[in-house]
């Protein structure tokens, strides 16, 4: 549809300036997005490479590629890289960057250089942990559970805390960024209920950010505390408690959750509107489902605990909670599934994530029921159904909405289109090989396989090659959006402004935009998602 | 390769059955939840498909009815699964009043059984069918966690505590034990067996070997051993509280409050003697921590508990 004198932008922010000094000093939030998504992606395919590692091992019972200790460093290690060095930044650190300040019409973040400084801690926190990598891995799980985590193992448990702990400080960085950008710096007209549902979701999730990871960063400190001082937190040799370790982290590590897919769902709000061409159904009731999520999100934390000996009360409190926290995440999807209703409705690349998005979050969501009705919690926690619903949720939900929105803001960001057959095939393959590996999990969970096993009954076996062949697939389908992105960085057919003919602040200006975004402020007098009024720049 | 794969598991505890029948009305919910949003979209993706590229979709912005009915119908159904989830909890959460208790000791990478006659078991546990066992665990070092899939049955095995966890088992049959939280390097090796057995034949496994004799009875022998006796004396008139028909009781506290005596009293008395000290009492009893071992308290808490007998002395 793009008409055919598109030209690219003389002046735009990939060229203003050259060299590596001009990208590891700048303060453009849209340079800094790139450079988290050049980290992210690199981190992502660390913990993916683990992850087939961890497959390959798994299609046999006895475990015979790696030995018992090796697996064990694997699983963790895919966990820590997956959770704190992908799954947390991705979304917020990569499209939050660029998109918040384009979104309200603003220039760039409130703290430019604070935005610079998010990343290089990131990236600190982040060789750190490879540092503990490299050194000889860490066997104690993602979770860090004491006593194991401070008196038993034996592995890189102190690196591996410090790198978690100072990447922490670069989310409640970003989050305070964000936060103090969409309350200070919208451009005139743009009201709180004019703003892009992603935004909100940013919003939300950046509360989490800033009020929950300093428990993480405090708890993490306590276990290399009791592994070098022997202070008496979670070991009850010492008189500790170790169950106040799980506490303290589900505290923080069960609204990462959200930290994770609140802004997915940001996402997903975008695409279906723009593959739509139509408001979402029922605005305040996505945007305020994604505070509550927020809020209700800090209250959960014990249904992780519901075999670990907390009181049958306290047990009720967390279930019926966690039955709370899944209103909103319905409401959500239905409120996406009413917006395609007399729709104009497209099958490009992105809507596909979004399909795929909300068919796998909506699996992960309902299992999710499974896990808070603790009676039926206590046979299926701590095996592979728990694995597969949150990879439903986490890269299902997180990872369909993070390439969904990658494409779809692709052209924006590099001014370029990449190859539309190749993207759609590869989301389909996507979508195939994550059913292939996990649905099999949920299967082989209610039969009582225990997660983290290395060596497994043999009845198991086949579900768990399915389960690996799935893997080799998924693996297929996120190398194919590299090739096709790179490749379109220089050969792709030029974007201009608004090639998906969109409504929004960031398609009515220049594709790749100019370092101030917009040539002039802009006035807002629309509200999100108005196609029956389209905007300049609207060249559909 | 596809015989021999089981796609669900074997049901041989009471509590299989209820377990199962809130996981099949789930999965109905699931399924019919799941339908639902996948046939919508299709039918929207296709009907409603972008044919002119020009096209824009109607201006509808919400709908308050929609709104409240899907708020409220999902909130009445997770409220239903909600009672039933805890109605089952609660039921795995009180064992009966007459079980076979069994002590299990969890270690890196091991299960230890100590039946109440004297028997010790490693990654195998022996029980009768058709009677509730309740099993009183604690760990050596880690957090370990118990696990037979066919019972439907879990519980965290924490050290410093006893957890509790209770099964009656349908039939007979040998069923997997596995240990569910991540503990170590042979995490997956720490797996064993339950067998369950007809009555007959599991008084007679009873019968065949226990030569130390029954685990009060060591229990006793340590108590001299230890000389816990020259303070807890049957009389009242020793240092320390009479132990004898302690068990169950509650005890008034130095500086108010009660307690209950139950197995992590006795056992936290041990180690910990000035924790909570009974009323009337000195905190002059020394700490047994590095003493004695877990299966060596739980000896000392099962003679504890048999000391019946005698006549309440102790004036509370």
């Amino acid at each position: 549809m793009a008409s055919p004198t598109i030209l690219i932008p003389p002046r735009h922010y990939l060229n203003d300036g050259y060299g590596v000094a001009s990208w590891l000093l700048t303060r453009d939030h849209k340079r800094i997005a790139l450079l988290y998504l050049g980290a992210v992606t690199f981190f992502f395919f660390v913990g993916g490479a683990f992850a087939v590692l961890i497959r390959l091992d798994l299609a046999t019972p006895a475990g015979d590629l790696v030995s018992d200790e090796t697996y064990n460093k694997l699983f963790t290690m895919h966990g820590v890289m997956m959770v704190f060095f992908f799954l947390i930044p991705a979304i917020p650190s990569v499209l939050g960057n660029f998109l918040v300040p384009i979104m309200i019409g603003a220039k760039d973040l409130a703290f430019p250089k604070l935005n610079l400084f998010s990343w290089y801690i990131y990236i600190v926190g982040g060789l750190f942990t490879l540092y503990a990598l490299v050194a000889g891995g860490v066997d104690t799980g993602w979770t860090f559970y004491a006593p194991f985590s401070t008196v038993s193992s034996t592995t890189n448990v102190i690196p591996t805390a410090l790198g978690i702990f100072i990447t922490g400080f670069s989310s409640i960085l970003t989050g305070l960024n964000f936060i103090v950008t969409i309350h200070r710096m919208r451009a005139p007209g743009m009201t709180w209920f004019r703003m892009p549902l992603f935004l909100w979701s940013t919003y939300a999730t950046s509360l989490i950010n800033v009020l929950g990871t300093p428990v993480i960063a405090i708890t993490v400190l306590l276990v290399a505390a009791e592994r070098v001082f022997k202070f008496g937190f979670f070991n009850p040799a010492l008189g500790g408690d170790p169950v106040l370790f799980q506490h303290l982290f589900w505290f923080y590590s069960h609204p990462a959750v959200y930290i994770m897919v609140l802004p997915a769902m940001g996402v997903i709000s975008e695409l279906v509107a723009a593959g739509c061409r139509k408001p979402v159904f029922g605005y305040p009731f996505v945007a305020f489902a994604s505070l509550a999520i927020a809020v209700l999100g800090f209250l959960v934390w014990g249904h992780h605990m519901f075999v670990a000996g907390q009181s049958v009360y306290a047990a009720l409190i967390f279930s019926i909670l966690s039955f709370l926290v899944a209103i909103p995440s319905a409401v959500k999807v239905f409120n996406w599934t009413a917006t395609m209703y007399k729709g104009a409705v497209s099958w490009d690349t992105p809507m596909l994530y979004a399909y795929g998005f909300i068919g796998l979050f909506t699996i992960g969501g309902l299992t999710g029921l499974f896990l808070a009705a603790v009676g039926l919690d206590v046979h299926v926690t701590d095996t592979y159904f728990i694995v597969a619903h949150f990879h439903y949720i986490m890269v299902g939900g997180t990872i369909m909405g993070y390439l969904g929105g990658l494409h779809y803001w692709w052209p924006k960001m590099s001014g370029r289109l990449y190859n539309e057959g190749l993207a759609k095939l590869s989301a389909g393959i996507v979508f195939i090989g994550f059913n292939l590996t996990f649905f099999p999990q949920f299967v082989v969970g209610y039969l009582g396989m225990p997660r983290r096993y290395h060596s497994y009954p043999e009845e198991f076996q086949v579900l768990n090659v399915l389960s690996s062949a799935g893997a080799s697939i998924l693996g297929v389908g996120y190398l194919i959006p590299m090739i096709y992105l790179m490749w379109s960085l220089r050969y792709g057919r030029l974007a201009g402004s608004n090639p998906w003919g969109s409504v929004g602040l960031e398609w009515t200006t220049t594709s790749p935009p100019p370092t101030e975004n917009f040539a002039e402020t802009p006035i807002v007098t629309w509200n999100a998602y108005e196609y029956n009024a389209p905007v300049e720049g609207h060249v559909a | 390769m596809w015989t021999g794969t089981p796609l669900f598991p074997e049901s041989a505890s009471t509590m299989a059955g209820r377990v199962d029948a809130l996981y099949f009305f789930l999965l109905a919910v699931s399924i019919f939840f799941s339908l639902l949003i996948a046939g919508l979209i299709v039918f929207y993706a296709i009907k409603f498909h972008r044919h002119d590229p020009n096209a824009v979709g109607g201006v509808i912005h919400g709908g308050m009815v929609l709104e409240v009915t899907w708020t409220v119908v999902p909130f009445l159904i997770t409220m239903v699964i909600f009672v039933w989830g805890a109605s089952v909890f609660f039921a795995m959460s009180r064992p009966p009043d007459e079980t076979l208790n069994i002590y299990v000791v969890g270690k890196q990478w091991m299960w230890k059984f100590q039946h109440l006659d004297g028997q010790r078991e490693i990654n195998e546990l022996h029980v009768p069918v058709g009677r509730p066992v309740k099993l009183i665990m604690t760990s050596e070092d880690v957090i370990h966690d118990l696990f037979v899939p066919a019972f439907r049955v879990k519980a965290d095995v924490i050290p410093g505590r006893y957890t509790h966890l209770w099964f009656e088992p349908t039939k007979p049959g040998r069923y997997q034990l596995f240990c569910a939280e991540y503990c170590g390097t042979r995490h997956s090796g720490m797996i064993g067996q339950v067998v369950v057995m007809d009555p007959s034949e599991y008084q007679t496994w009873l019968s065949g070997g226990a030569p130390e004799g029954s685990l009060a009875s060591a229990g006793a022998k340590l108590f001299q051993d230890l000389a816990c006796n020259t303070c807890h004396r049957p009389d009242a008139q020793g240092r320390g509280p009479v132990l004898e028909g302690l068990f169950g009781n509650t005890v008034q506290l130095q500086g108010g409050g009660t307690n209950t005596v139950d197995e992590a009293y006795v056992r936290e008395s041990i180690l910990q003697p000035a924790a909570k000290v009974a009323s009337g009492f000195q905190p002059i009893m020394p700490t047994f921590q590095g003493l004695v071992t877990e299966e060596q308290l739980l000896e000392l808490v099962e003679y504890v508990k048999s000391l019946k007998g005698l006549p309440q002395v102790q004036t509370r």
